[in-house]
Parts: structure tokens; C-alpha cells; sequence
């Protein structure tokens, strides 16, 4: 391994490589252009032995994509909010097809009004795609979900693609230490891509076909089985990774104090770095409070955060996304999550960071204190907005 | 944690140092750092702030530095009474400047000066980090050296390596 002062892009670009895929197709949008520069830049110098297609839009980038991997390559691309969008009518055609390309998307505000900065909507407007969602909150971290993605995506129990999130700016253009794997470990890590699931003259197959009304919910509902299959994967896919890395990674989520605390912040993406501290604060002055990070929005962590949470007495929500005229979407699953669990726990949904409002930590010590209060409440952070009483 | 703040404007490369000194920082073990711009389009010779964040711990907090332990100016023309706001108790400024301040807490330092004489142009970003080792002891010359050899183009490490001592040895007298 060798350390590397590298932002997240950089970071993840750098995990790109180890995976060699090899197609990559891409355009480029702000925050997210750097990772697909490093990757040419990668593949100019003969230190990455790709194909890298530079297309006219982000649709055709992941069509592409999808095209390579329907005849078996391990394929990846890249893109960012209205990139993302842009890309949406293809999102289920590679989840449908059961092609497991490998996406970073680099999380940022939708228009309108236009903004470049970080927030988590786009990603979260397209959780019913059928992609796996992880949501990193550091570069080493960055680095390493990049490995891991590929296993898992390719992974014959699950065969679906992943879409990794990095928070815009705050992440893919924040440098940091990484300790860069050595390709020798990275080829013991990720075996090549092998799979039936594509065009081969000597097997020919039906590929991306139609299903009417008597067998499209066999499929779909295979599909879902598969996303879910990915829960046993990641947890596979980083036992794996300790062994030959010496990183560990907790699973579709981690926990931080929470074993007893009374008040639990659920947030997730690199804002966790922050939540992390000012639970250390609130600690060391006697509150009990924790953090519960979502790695992964799908499949989603429904036991993991019912296990968490059951002996809290109240847990918040902070979220970088609104479905508007309702709530955060987090908040909905989490809810969901502590039903179906039969937990009654009051919770609340705190909307931060749209825009890439930095979020304070005094923000953040509010919060834990309006726990203590033991409120279902929705509510804007900053601005003293709040949506409903609930 | 140390929070170093830069101002300069696009173009002079107060983000290339930022990241260089968060890189030389982090070349002992246990050693962390934070490095970035302030966000946004960028355009020659507007404002810019970056920041670099020093700690012996991972640091979670990624917002921008609001109060510093030293304010590093590469363009005087950017320093104003106001500056004095952003620092934290007993921080201090280092100006890239000829003129002279009786105020305690600001550092001068002619970095265009020695600029002109070793690099041969008013680039004074890597001057302004061999200063802010003089001043700090925060970081060694080796750990710059290292850090310029890693992340700069072949052809500028000599003579950047060269002003950076140079500033290095000026602040210490």
C-alpha cells in the first residue's frame, strides 16, 4: 500500500483502476469531472487498460455502459445530479437487465434553482431504479466501496448495478490521506467478471426482452431478490476485503456509541465525520446520545437500524433531500423500518444541507437537545422552517 | 487541530499550497489533514480562501474555517482590518507584503521578492509554506520537499524547493 494525499474523486478513481474495468463511458458534470479526467488520464498513460468512451451525454453514457456489459465487460461510468437525471430513463434498463455496472455519482442539488453544490437528491429521487445504493463519508472509504463494488454488483446472487455516492465538493474535492492498495492486492481481492448474463455467439440467449402481464412480476420480483441478496454479499465482499486489506467495514450500516445511548442521529454520506464529534462532545458532558450512519440505502437496513435504535428512547433523522409535499425520504424508511419492527419510538426529520448549506455543529447539538423532547417533527434545519406538526 | 486559512487570488495558487501542506502534514503516522478550495467556479484573479485542517486524529469536520491559527496571505491587497475577525485566540498572520506592520500578531515576509529572484515569477504559493514552517513548526522542510516531489511537475521541484528554504531561512532571521 502507499499513502496518497488525495481528494475523493481522485480517491475513487484510483479504486477504478484496481477494479480494471474495460469500458468506461462518461460525461463530464461538475462535481464529478475529476474522477473521469483521472480515469482518461489513467488509460492515456497505459496505466489503466481500458476502453474509455467519451460520449455526447450522460444517457448515452450509461447506455454504453449497458452495451458493454450485455456482452460481458466490467463496465463503469460516472455522473452527478442533472447528469443523473438525464440518465434516469436507463437507470432500470441496466437494473432489469441485470448488468452490474459500477456508477459514481457525485451527489449534488437539482435544478431548479441551479446549483452545483452538494446535496443528496439526486441519488435518493432514484432509489426505485432497482440500483444498489452505498453512500461513502471519506476518501479511503471512496477508495475501497470502488473495489468493492465491483464484487458485489457482479456477484452471480446478486447481478445489479451500484450506484456509489460521494457528497459533491465536500467529498470528491476535499484531499486526504488514503492508503492506495498495490494492484497485486486488488487482483486477489476482485475476481475477473465471469457471468452467462450476456450476448455470446457460441451460447446464444434472449437478452433485455419484453415480459407482458403473465411473467413480468417473475422477473421484477427476481430482481428484487437479488438487490436483496446484496445484503449477505457486502457482508462477504468486506470480510474478504479485511482479510487481504485490513480495513474493516460494518455492513449496510455502521453505529458509533449508540449501545446505550438514549438519542440517536441517523444520517449518512460524510457528514457523519461531524456527527461523530459532537456526539464525542455531548458524551464527555453526560448525554447519551449516538450515531447510526446508513452505508447503503438499498437494499435498505431495516433490521439493522430496528436492532440499533430499539432501546432509544427518540431518534432523528438529518437528511440532505425533501420529497416534496411529504418528507424526507430517509425519514419515510427509517419510519418504515421502525413499524414493521414494532418499535414506537418518536422520531424526527431534519432537511439540512440542500444547496451545500454547511451544516453547523451547533445545528447538530440542537438537535440531540430537541430530542430529549421526544417529538414527531418535520423540520428544515436553518432556516426555522417546519413542514408539519405531524 | 491547527486551521490554517489562505487567501489569494485564482491563479497564484494558494489551493496548490493548502493541499501541499496537508500532504507534507500527513507524511508521519497518526498525522491527519483536511485539504480544499472554497467551492465553486473559478476565475484568474478573483478572491480565493482555502483551507487546510492539522490534526493528530481523523478530522470529522469538513466545513470551511471560520477562525484560523494562522491566516496566510499571498496578495497583501486581500488583508484588512477585518482579517484580525478570523483568527482564533493568539493566531497569526502571515503577509506576503514590503510593507511593515507594528501589530504583534502579523508576520511579514517580501516572498515576491524571493520569488522573483529564484522562481523568476510573482508565483509566491510554495514561498508562503516554507514560511508558515518557520513560523509554525508544524512541518519540516524535508516533509515540503517531499510533498513538492510528489504532487509537482518534475520541472518546477528545484527551484520551488530552493524558494521555499529560501523563505524558510528569511523568517527565521
Amino acid at each position: 500500500m502507499a499513502k496518497k494525499f488525495l481528494s475523493g474523486n481522485e480517491a475513487f478513481a484510483y479504486g477504478v483502476r484496481l477494479a480494471r474495468p474495460q469500458v468506461i463511458s462518461a460525461y463530464p458534470i461538475t462535481p464529478q469531472t475529476i474522477v473521469v479526467e483521472k480515469l482518461s488520464e489513467f488509460v492515456e498513460d497505459g496505466s489503466l487498460n481500458a476502453e474509455f468512451i467519451h460520449v455526447e451525454s450522460e444517457h448515452s453514457a450509461l447506455s454504453c455502459a449497458i452495451g458493454a456489459s450485455s456482452v460481458g465487460a466490467r463496465a463503469f461510468t460516472a455522473t452527478s445530479s442533472q447528469g443523473l437525471l438525464y440518465m434516469a430513463e436507463c437507470l432500470p434498463y441496466a437494473a432489469g437487465g441485470r448488468f452490474p455496472i459500477v456508477m459514481m455519482n457525485a451527489n449534488r442539488s437539482t435544478a431548479l434553482p441551479w446549483n452545483i453544490y452538494g446535496d443528496q437528491r439526486d441519488s435518493i429521487s432514484q432509489l426505485d431504479s432497482g440500483w444498489i445504493q452505498a453512500y461513502a463519508c471519506n476518501a479511503q472509504e471512496a477508495l475501497d466501496l470502488a473495489l468493492m463494488s465491483f464484487y458485489i454488483a457482479e456477484h452471480k446472487d446478486v447481478s445489479t448495478p451500484f450506484m456509489a455516492n460521494l457528497d459533491g465538493f465536500v467529498l470528491t474535492h476535499t484531499y486526504e490521506v488514503v492508503d492506495v492498495p498495490t494492484a497485486e492486492q486488488a487482483d486477489a481481492f476482485l475476481p475477473k467478471y465471469q457471468t452467462d448474463n450476456k450476448m455470446d455467439l457460441q451460447k446464444p440467449r434472449n437478452l433485455a426482452f419484453s415480459a407482458g402481464p403473465d411473467t413480468n412480476a417473475f422477473f421484477k420480483h427476481r430482481e428484487h431478490l437479488g438487490i436483496l441478496n446484496a445484503s449477505k454479499i457486502i457482508g462477504e465482499a468486506e470480510e474478504r476485503f479485511a482479510k487481504i486489506f485490513g480495513r474493516r467495514y460494518t455492513g449496510l450500516t455502521e453505529s458509533y456509541r449508540t449501545e446505550d445511548a438514549d438519542y440517536i442521529l441517523i444520517t449518512l454520506g460524510s457528514l457523519s465525520g461531524l456527527v461523530r464529534e459532537v456526539v464525542d462532545e455531548l458524551r464527555k458532558e453526560g448525554s447519551r446520545v449516538g450515531l447510526l450512519r446508513l452505508r447503503y440505502l438499498r437494499p435498505f437496513p431495516n433490521e439493522e437500524i430496528a436492532a440499533t435504535v430499539k432501546n432509544a428512547k427518540a431518534v432523528a433523522v438529518l437528511e440532505k433531500d425533501i420529497s416534496f409535499g411529504n418528507e424526507g425520504t430517509v425519514y419515510t424508511n427509517v419510519n418504515s423500518a421502525l413499524q414493521k419492527a414494532k418499535l414506537r419510538i418518536p422520531s424526527s426529520d431534519y432537511i439540512g444541507g440542500l444547496g451545500g448549506r454547511n451544516i453547523y455543529k451547533e445545528e447538530i447539538k440542537i438537535i440531540f437537545d430537541e430530542l430529549e423532547q421526544q417529538q414527531s417533527t418535520v423540520k428544515f434545519l436553518g432556516i426555522g422552517g417546519e413542514t408539519n406538526g405531524n | 487541530m491547527t486551521e490554517i486559512l489562505w487567501h489569494g487570488r485564482g491563479g497564484q495558487g494558494a489551493f496548490t499550497a493548502a493541499r501541499l501542506l496537508g500532504d507534507a502534514y500527513s507524511l508521519k503516522d497518526n498525522a491527519y489533514a483536511l485539504a480544499f478550495p472554497s467551492f465553486g467556479p473559478e476565475r484568474r484573479g478573483a478572491p480565493i480562501r482555502a483551507f487546510t485542517k492539522l490534526d493528530k486524529k481523523p478530522i470529522g469536520n469538513r466545513s470551511e474555517i471560520t477562525r484560523s491559527n494562522y491566516s496566510i496571505f499571498l496578495d497583501d491587497t486581500l488583508f484588512n482590518e477585518k482579517s484580525f475577525r478570523e483568527l482564533k485566540q493568539n493566531g497569526i498572520i502571515l503577509l506576503n507584503t514590503k510593507k511593515t506592520f507594528e501589530d504583534p500578531r502579523v508576520i511579514t515576509l517580501d516572498g515576491d521578492g524571493i520569488a522573483a529572484r529564484i522562481l523568476g515569477l510573482p508565483i509566491t504559493n510554495t514561498i508562503l509554506l516554507g514560511a508558515f514552517a518557520a513560523v509554525s513548526r508544524e512541518i519540516t522542510l524535508e516533509d515540503i520537499n517531499k510533498a513538492i516531489r510528489q504532487t509537482m511537475p518534475h520541472r518546477l521541484h528545484e527551484k520551488n524547493i530552493a524558494a521555499v528554504k529560501a523563505a524558510f531561512e528569511e523568517v527565521v532571521a
